[in-house]
């Protein structure tokens, strides 16, 4: 909100410049955003003038040359080429010497063979608003000659206010003075505001059906108002500097009240009104047209203001049209009235219309403040449109307007939530300070806060009250102290650090990628998966939550592959999101990307592209890190998004948990990638599942190796013959390596030679020869029984 | 062949001296050995003539063979040390290498700054004796607002700019649900912090549609808004390893009260004022308050026995703020070059 420093000095001036008294605003929770000067320095050369001649510019049909009266005993001669100029008319000069906002120096100058002497300003030339349409008209009040700046009292700041929705007190001059007089002592000069007296006897009646939400509406209606009448430059400028334009007098006041009391307010032209008014809700498929031109539909039990047959108003947020004024209306009513902060909330926000009075009353309006404010609206009303008020309208329901409870308040409750002894007296002062009614009680107070303090409505509220007052900063620190002392991880658990700091190792990047991703490519690589979509994307590519990390993975590759980035090794750990019997299930997954040479580029190693079995190599490092990757095995598998021949599923026992492969090339080549790339894609939890170490007593007796090349069909698999050997040769083999695949020369078609070395050795002895070759013999013999196995 | 005469060893030796002292590689050098000494060497045939002389010069002349042998084994060996000698710094030469050219291997590769940050606010809270909790990202309607005291309508909604799955389930726009699962799931005290991704229907210069936060809950019989104060300084003064000053600034959070906003020293100018902290000396980190009544009564906590705080932190801006990256949206691209620089 902007808040005008002179306005608001009118009402509490504490001794502070603008600075200190916006620290003081902003350490007492009303933030300021900004402080800014409300005009430009215009100087003394910009005064007041009036037209007191006018003729038409020989040379030019557009141009008129004027007579200003600028205070001195010769006018000056100016030419004017704004279509409001004319006689009488009093405006802003800038005198020879003057300088505009916008850096034009004012001289002597001629127009088309005429001398100027000054020039005539719009506002936006003086840099107050931007309307340049034409010369700004003065009130015909103003004096000639005095300097603008005093005139219009521009030598003010504007202080932005960004408020809490807790604090619609202080969306108001008065409800800022109201916080600037409690937090500096400073005293409160609230304007003493006649109530008008009625002139005339003229009445409509008004009928709450919609109690609830509005137990008051206060209506008045001012007959005979002048329609030519034009809104005072004093609160024309008022507006302008907390950030509205004027429109017309009845408007301008109505929105004057707002800002000054906080009292949103609505004027109608009673010509338009079919008999009184009824404040009811809305029934199905009702419609308004409102005062922006745009039709809504309205919804079932959104809050009216009607007239005997239609709506005329959404309440507490915009008028309706045809029911407003205009240009013509000489009978006004003006409505001040309260609306329950709920009735207004959610309406406002699902209409997409937030209004400055639906900013007001959707976090409560003081409803202690109608008829104040409709006396303060008639009055200014009365000085500038004239007319003859009458009586005020009341339609009310005390049961429904807001009851101001009693609160106690305990002494020990502040220091046991704040944790120091604010001393009695001062609590004491800092309630009253804030216009709470007090009294004491032997272990505290009961406090009736005052109506406008919405937000206060138990003693939790009092005692932020007395913290804020007191001042945040004013509390010392506690040294930090725990009672608790922080769980220790089971040491068997693998922490996620140690998995994310193993493949860092291993030259992965981590990245971090939305959860929500494209569907289109979501569903090229998942097709079957069940997904979560949003209702309000905020982008058409991310439009579903992920089912899996490799969607995110992917477009983080493309953007670094699009960035020339060739050698591409990514990984994340996040949760992926699946709908099951409708309960949506998070899984937290481990996934990564290579893609490139497996080494960086350097001197002396040829480069070479990455493979499957460099990926796979990554995955059983991480799976290392769990003490038993002898639980873990690789099974042959098909997925939609891999490479039908090179896929494999990863399970822990009977468990599946996880899948590695090369990307489609179908994929590969459609995301315009060019070289292959391998992903895996592991849930978190079972690579977190580790074992204590437990030892073995380590054999002191040599170890014999054998090698075998075992010739076998292509279709059996290294693992089923690696498991068989562990099976057949028992304890007794100590270590199993593969160490070479070969086909070719030698080998028939449709066979590979699989080469295997056997680490023989016993805890207890030597083993011998004979031993040796007789479990080397048991292998052979059912490696050829089982899959048909030659040696080489 | 010769008799062993004097004559004829002082030929030999000779022979051979000039043949050792001639030599330059160890192959020949050994060549000479077996030709002089070996068993049919030259000198040892010498001895193997001795008996054709007569016995009296017999022992004269065996002697002097045998001196002959010494003297020439001694030579060889200086000789093949000397050529030894020559022979390592030939190859040590030859085997000299520039040392500068780079190491082979793979590099390694770099955690994510906001993961780093993470880490570090998840560490420091831990000495304070904090567990860690989680919670679900797809929320319900009642954790993320309702038990927080955000009442369907309440303008805090209008902050918080939701993402909506249906109805009934959303993406929490915060980690403050995870304080309300947590004090559902057990009894009092509490001591958690909270990390984990949120996610806000808002996307510009300064928001992604998706960032990181962290929150904090502590409640007990006796904890304090000085506590707060307390535990927030010590975190911040850790965190930036600096002596930052804090204030904290009465706000507004439906679910604290009292509730505060903190601001620290800037880190850039010290509080001088530059324009990363627009000239106020001052940042906006923290978010804090005493747990509101109300909450608690949603988790069946004793509002009158029980006190406790709540803090939440953005921790991309603490990313930013910390290592001077100027760009909120960088965090989310994935730029090699950017990653890269956080090893």
């Amino acid at each position: 909100m902007l808040i005008s420093e002179k306005w608001l000095r009118q009402w509490s001036s504490p001794k502070l410049d603008t600075e200190e008294l916006s620290e003081i605003l902003t350490m007492a929770g009303l933030e300021v955003a900004g402080i800014s000067d409300a005009a430009p320095r215009l100087g003394s050369k910009l005064v007041v003038g009036e037209v007191i001649e006018c003729e038409r510019h020989p040379h030019s049909s557009k141009l008129q040359i004027c007579r200003v009266n600028v205070g001195r005993k010769r006018p000056l001669k100016v030419i004017c080429g704004a279509p409001n100029v004319s006689i009488g008319v009093k405006t802003a000069v800038a005198l020879i010497g003057a300088r505009l906002p916008n850096g034009i120096k004012i001289e002597k100058t001629r127009i088309r063979d005429m001398v100027s002497s000054g020039m005539l300003c719009s506002s936006a030339e003086l840099g107050l608003d931007d309307d340049s349409a034409g010369i700004m008209e003065l009130d015909k009040s103003a004096v000639a000659g005095v300097a603008l700046t005093d005139y219009l009292e521009l030598d003010d700041r504007v202080i932005e206010l960004d408020l809490t929705p807790n604090r619609g007190d202080c969306l108001s001059i008065a409800g800022v003075a109201r916080e600037v007089s409690a937090l500096t002592g400073a005293g409160l000069k609230t304007p003493k505001f006649k109530t008008v007296k009625e002139e005339s006897k003229q009445r409509i009646p008004i009928r709450l059906e919609a109690r609830k939400d509005c137990p008051l509406y206060i209506g008045r209606i001012i007959e005979d108002i002048d329609p030519g009448a034009k809104t005072p430059d004093w609160i024309k400028e008022r507006l302008r500097r907390s950030g509205l334009r004027p429109i017309s007098p009845v408007v301008d006041v109505t929105n004057y009240v707002m800002l000054e009391l906080g009292q949103p307010m609505h004027a109608f032209d009673l010509d338009n009104l079919q008999g009184g008014i009824v404040v009811r809700h809305a029934t199905k498929g009702e419609k308004l047209r409102l005062l922006d031109g745009s039709e809504i539909d309205l919804t079932e039990g959104s809050l009216l203001i009607c007239d005997q047959e239609r709506p005329i108003a959404l309440a507490g947020i915009m008028g309706g049209e045809g029911s407003g004024i205009s240009e013509t209306t000489t009978t006004l009513l003006l409505e001040s009235a309260w609306f329950r902060p709920g009735a207004i909330a959610g309406r406002a926000r699902y209409y997409g219309m937030q209004t400055d009075a639906s900013h007001r009353f959707e976090r409560g309006v003081d409803p202690a403040l109608q008829a104040r404010a409709i006396h303060r609206a008639t009055s200014l009303m009365l000085s500038i449109v004239g007319g003859r008020p009458g009586p005020l309208l009341e339609g009310q329901d005390k049961r429904y307007l807001p009851k101001r409870d009693r609160i106690t308040l305990r002494y020990n409750r502040v220091e046991q939530v704040i944790g120091i002894k604010i001393p009695e007296k001062k609590v004491d002062l800092l309630l009253r300070r804030l216009e709470m009614h007090v009294r004491r009680l032997r272990r505290g107070w009961d406090v009736i806060p005052p109506s406008w303090r919405f937000d206060i409505s138990g003693e939790h509220d009092l005692v932020e009250e007395v913290a804020r007052l007191y001042g945040y900063n004013e509390v010392p620190d506690a040294s930090p102290r725990a009672k608790m002392v922080a769980k220790m991880a089971p040491e068997k658990r693998v922490n996620e650090r140690l998995i994310r700091q193993t493949i860092i190792n291993l030259g992965y990047h981590e990245a971090i990628t939305y959860s929500f991703v494209d569907d289109k490519l979501q569903k090229l690589l998942q097709p079957e998966a069940e997904v979560v979509k949003l209702a309000n994307p905020i982008a058409s590519g991310m439009s579903v939550m992920r089912v899996s990390l490799w969607s995110g993975l992917l477009q983080a590759m493309m953007t670094n592959y699009n960035r020339q980035h060739r050698r591409i090794r990514l990984f994340e750990i996040g949760h992926t999101f699946t709908k099951v019997r409708n309960k949506y299930k998070e899984v937290r997954h481990f996934s990564a990307l290579i893609t490139g040479d497996l080494t960086p580029e350097q001197w002396g190693s040829t480069p070479k592209g990455v493979d499957f079995f460099d990926l796979k190599g990554d995955v059983e490092h991480l799976l290392g890190l769990t003490g038993r990757v002898d639980q873990f095995s690789f099974l042959p598998a098909k997925d939609p998004a891999l490479h039908p021949g090179q896929c494999a599923e990863l399970y822990r026992g009977k468990e599946k948990v996880g899948i590695l492969g090369q990307l489609h090339p179908d994929l590969t080549k459609r995301i315009g990638v060019d070289q292959p790339v391998f992903l895996f894609e592991l849930k978190l939890d079972p690579l977190q599942r580790g074992v204590l170490p437990k030892y073995h007593t380590v054999s002191r007796f040599p170890a014999t190796r054998r090698d075998l090349a075992l010739v076998v069909n292509e279709e059996v698999s290294a693992s089923r013959v690696v498991e068989e050997i562990r099976r057949v040769a028992g304890q007794t083999l100590s270590q199993l390596q593969l160490f070479d695949v070969y086909r070719g020369e030698g080998i028939e078609k449709y066979e590979k030679s699989i080469a295997v070395g056997l680490t023989l050795r016993s805890g207890s002895r030597t083993l011998d020869d004979s031993e040796v070759d007789a479990i080397v013999a048991s292998v052979v013999k059912r490696l050829a029984s089982e899959f048909g196995a030659k040696l080489r | 062949m010769e008799t062993p005469t004097p004559e004829v060893l002082e030929k030999l030796e000779h022979e051979a001296l000039s043949s050792i002292n001639a030599v330059t590689d160890l192959t020949a050098l050994e060549s000479l050995r077996v030709r002089y000494l070996g068993k049919k060497g030259l000198l040892t045939q010498q001895l193997k003539q001795l008996g054709k002389l007569p016995p009296d010069q017999r022992r004269e002349a065996g002697q002097k063979v045998n001196q002959s042998k010494t003297t020439l084994q001694e030579l060889i060996t200086q000789r093949r040390d000397e050529l030894e000698k020559i022979a390592l710094s030939v190859a040590l030469l030859r085997d000299s290498i520039d040392v500068t050219l780079p190491g082979r291997g793979s590099a390694s590769g770099g955690i994510h700054p906001v993961t780093r940050t993470l880490e570090r606010i998840e560490q420091i809270f831990s000495r304070l004796g904090f567990d860690i909790a989680e919670g679900p990202e797809i929320e319900d309607d009642f954790h993320n607002f309702e038990a927080l005291n955000i009442p369907e309508d309440h303008p805090a909604r209008a902050m918080h700019d939701t993402f909506y799955i249906n109805s009934q389930a959303l993406l929490r726009t915060h980690t403050s649900p995870v304080q309300i699962r947590h004090m559902q799931a057990g009894e009092p005290p509490y001591r958690v912090i909270a990390p984990g991704r949120v996610y806000r229907c808002d996307s510009d210069v300064t928001h992604t549609p998706m960032f990181h936060q962290v929150e904090g809950l502590a409640v007990d019989e006796d904890v304090t808004f000085a506590d707060l104060k307390g535990v927030l300084r010590y975190f911040v003064r850790e965190f930036f390893e600096e002596d930052l000053e804090l204030r904290f600034r009465p706000s507004y959070f439906p679910f604290t009260e009292p509730s505060a906003e903190v601001d620290m020293t800037c880190v850039f100018c010290h509080g001088k004022g530059c324009r990363i902290c627009q000239k106020t000396g001052w940042l906006e980190v923290l978010g804090c308050g005493m747990v509101h009544p109300e909450v608690f009564r949603h988790c069946d906590v004793n509002a009158d026995r029980y006190t406790g705080y709540a803090f939440g932190m953005g921790v991309e801006r603490f990313t930013m703020l910390r290592y001077g990256v100027d760009d909120l949206r960088l965090f989310f691209e994935n730029d090699l070059s950017m990653l890269r620089q956080f090893r």
